[in-house]
């Protein structure tokens, strides 16, 4: 049982890193609470495994500290730390039966043999294991395996925290769910820290109560799903969250107003005041292609676009246009009518997110 | 989808024949053919059927260098293997290190047959030779020219230098194909060394140790050149091996028909090992129930 905090960690591969470019993980603070279901969410080469390999102690952090509750545990190696990992390809060991498997990490702290099958069977038994118990493990398929490396975190009583490192990616696509839900549900057995790397949003958004999203070696946003979708902390995540991603306007101040390349905008005062009062250069607006409303007819608010495309998928069809240069799109519900060439777009103002510096800052209403 | 049966595609493996023809077939069936006559010259020759096998079985000094040969090559493997693992074990991972040590370990392996027999004929010679002198030096009277237990021992050693390298080459390139994950995996689960060792490196070199033990197995068999040139299956008949048995029979004494029937016997007994080696390493990786509960 464990809370896991990490004080202004950094991590470098390099051995002199000079610049912010040089490091694998780039100064951060965050706490994992106790018990917690989390996932890890962040494109390839973002510092992801990482940084589970540091809370692992399979790596040790060039700066700042891991602590386990007020412990300090920078310098304990993995086998020290109470931690199970999960790897991305499944780590079974071939000639033992399952069953030895679920029992090794028992048997190599001495635990008396009978503690062991009690625990191995009740293991066995959660993750559908207890037929397969007598097979060699070199045999199984690869969910089975991955269930097994899962188990072997499961059968310590002292562990206090799983890392997964992105565990399904060699699981079957209709077995994937399944495997999801019964990490869920193991979740919600054993009061266990959860940690899962993935870069794949609808993975993280199904396994987990709170995100944090990472982007360049940074935790950009650490919110509930909801959050990570309708207010955007920082681009990447309003780009990499949602199909399709967040739209995003540059736009550049004027006096006493804003415009997008030569389209005037009109913003709500709150944001207007924001936009001048800083000084970056690096200004934009996000809107989610869900909110994009689009009109045949002008209004007051609308903005006259060319429609380049449109993508049926089902259900909802996305639409391509071009606004003020770049290409926007919109999400219009299915049977919604919609015009050919020429249309109005309204982007509404409680939708508006505005980010300087490509973080997204709070404009009151 | 329509099947086209035409059997002209026959012809496409002929060349493959030919070849396997003369290279194999051929060359064994003239020996087979020699095994069951008795050959006096290029027009006298009598049927003398299973004979000659009979005699070859029955053959005191022959089933004595059999031995020999079977103690022989279970020696060398009883050491190489481990050792060639062990070796393997300790060559540093990466860097300039990595390719000095294999570089240094790889040498013995580039040198042909008879040479390594001159070069430890050289080094162990009691008057010039640097183990040879260094060991009476030592007060032990060395001679392999003398004493069977020398001259065994010399030889043994001679193999592991000239072969182990080869086993430990292999066992390297096993041990650089495990991912790091089940090291890592391991440590999570507070595996010993030696559980790392038995559970994970081990399992993992099967397929390369099958490989390796075959190869050295029929090598050690069939050796000829090296003990040959260092003590000439001396003294005695101490180090002579079942390969310069039979060169002296056909060569040497022109026994055709005898020679050649223990030549036969030799590739199947060697066929043989080898299919109990290998049988016997593929069934340990079976599972343990191979009915169990599916």
């Amino acid at each position: 049982m464990a809370q896991i905090t990490l004080k202004s960690l950094a991590h470098s591969y390099a051995s002199h890193p000079v610049g912010p470019e040089d490091y694998a993980i780039r100064e951060m603070d965050h706490v994992w609470q106790q018990g917690g279901a989390y996932a890890l969410l962040g494109p390839s080469g973002c510092g992801k495994s990482t940084l589970l390999n540091i809370i692992s102690g399979l790596l040790t952090p060039s700066d700042g500290q891991v602590m386990f509750d007020d412990q300090v545990v920078n310098e304990l190696p993995p086998e020290a730390r109470n931690i199970a990992q999960v790897f991305q390809f499944p780590v079974v060991y071939d000639t033992m039966t399952v069953y030895d498997n679920l029992a090794f990490p028992l048997r190599n702290v001495g635990t008396p043999e009978t503690k062991v099958r009690e625990r191995v069977s009740e293991v066995a038994a959660i993750l559908d294991l207890a037929s397969l118990l007598k097979r060699k493990a070199r045999n199984l398929t690869a969910d089975e395996k991955q269930k097994v490396s899962m188990g072997r975190g499961l059968v310590r009583d002292d562990v206090s925290a799983i890392l997964f490192d992105e565990p399904l990616t060699v699981i079957d696509p209709q077995l994937k769910w399944k495997l999801r839900r019964k990490l869920k549900e193991i979740h919600e057995r054993f009061n266990i820290t959860m940690i899962y790397v993935t870069h794949d949003q609808l993975e993280a958004s199904t396994f987990a109560d709170k995100i944090a999203v990472m982007y360049e070696g940074q935790v950009v946003q650490f919110g509930t799903p909801r959050e990570l979708f309708e207010t955007p902390a920082h681009t990447f995540v309003g780009y990499f969250i949602g199909s399709p991603g967040m739209n995003f306007i540059e736009i550049a101040r004027t006096d006493g107003g804003a415009r997008a390349g030569t389209v005037d905008l009109s913003l709500p005062p709150a944001m207007l005041d924001v936009l001048h009062q800083t000084r970056s250069r690096n200004l934009k607006l996000g809107i989610r292609p869900e909110f994009v409303e689009i009109t045949d007819a002008p209004g007051g608010d609308t903005y006259e676009v060319k429609i380049e495309m449109t993508q049926d998928l089902g259900t909802y069809r996305i639409v391509s246009f071009t606004f003020a240069g770049e290409t926007l799109r919109a999400r219009v519900a299915e049977g919604q009518p919609q015009p050919e060439r020429i249309a109005h777009v309204r982007f509404p103002e409680t939708q508006l997110n505005l980010y300087i510096d490509e973080f997204r800052v709070e404009v009151g209403k | 989808m329509n099947k086209v049966q035409n059997n002209r595609a026959w012809l496409l493996i002929l060349p493959m024949l030919l070849l396997v023809a003369f290279s194999a077939i051929i060359p064994l069936m003239t020996v087979v053919n020699y095994s069951v006559q008795d050959v006096f010259d290029a027009h006298t020759r009598f049927f003398t059927g299973t004979e000659w096998f009979e005699a070859i079985l029955n053959d005191r000094s022959l089933q004595a260098a059999l031995l020999r040969q079977f103690a022989f090559s279970f020696t060398i493997l009883a050491i190489e293997v481990p050792l060639g693992i062990g070796i393997a074990l300790l060559m540093p991972k990466r860097g300039w290190q990595a390719s000095t040590v294999l570089i240094l370990i790889t040498l013995p392996l580039l040198i042909p047959w008879n040479v390594v027999g001159s070069i430890w004929q050289l080094f162990t010679r009691g008057d010039i030779g640097l183990m040879g002198v260094g060991i009476r030096e030592l007060g032990y009277a060395y001679n392999i020219t003398r004493n069977p237990t020398d001259a065994w021992a010399t030889i043994i050693l001679m193999d592991v230098w000239h072969w182990t390298p080869l086993i430990a080459l292999l066992c390297y390139s096993g041990l650089r194909a495990i991912p790091d994950a089940y090291y890592q995996a391991a440590r999570i689960d507070r595996a010993s060394r030696w559980a790392v060792f038995r559970y994970i490196q081990l399992p993992k070199l099967t397929n390369v140790l099958v490989i390796g033990v075959l190869l050295r197995f029929m090598h050690s068999f069939m050796i000829y050149a090296e003990p040959f040139v260092l003590t000439g299956g001396g003294p005695g008949s101490s180090t002579t091996f079942l390969s310069q048995t039979l060169t002296t029979m056909a060569i040497g004494q022109r026994d055709l028909g005898p020679s050649a029937a223990f030549s036969l016997i030799y590739f199947l007994v060697i066929l043989l090992v080898c299919w109990v080696f290998y049988t016997a390493i593929m069934n340990s990786q079976k599972d343990a129930t191979p009915q169990g509960e599916a």
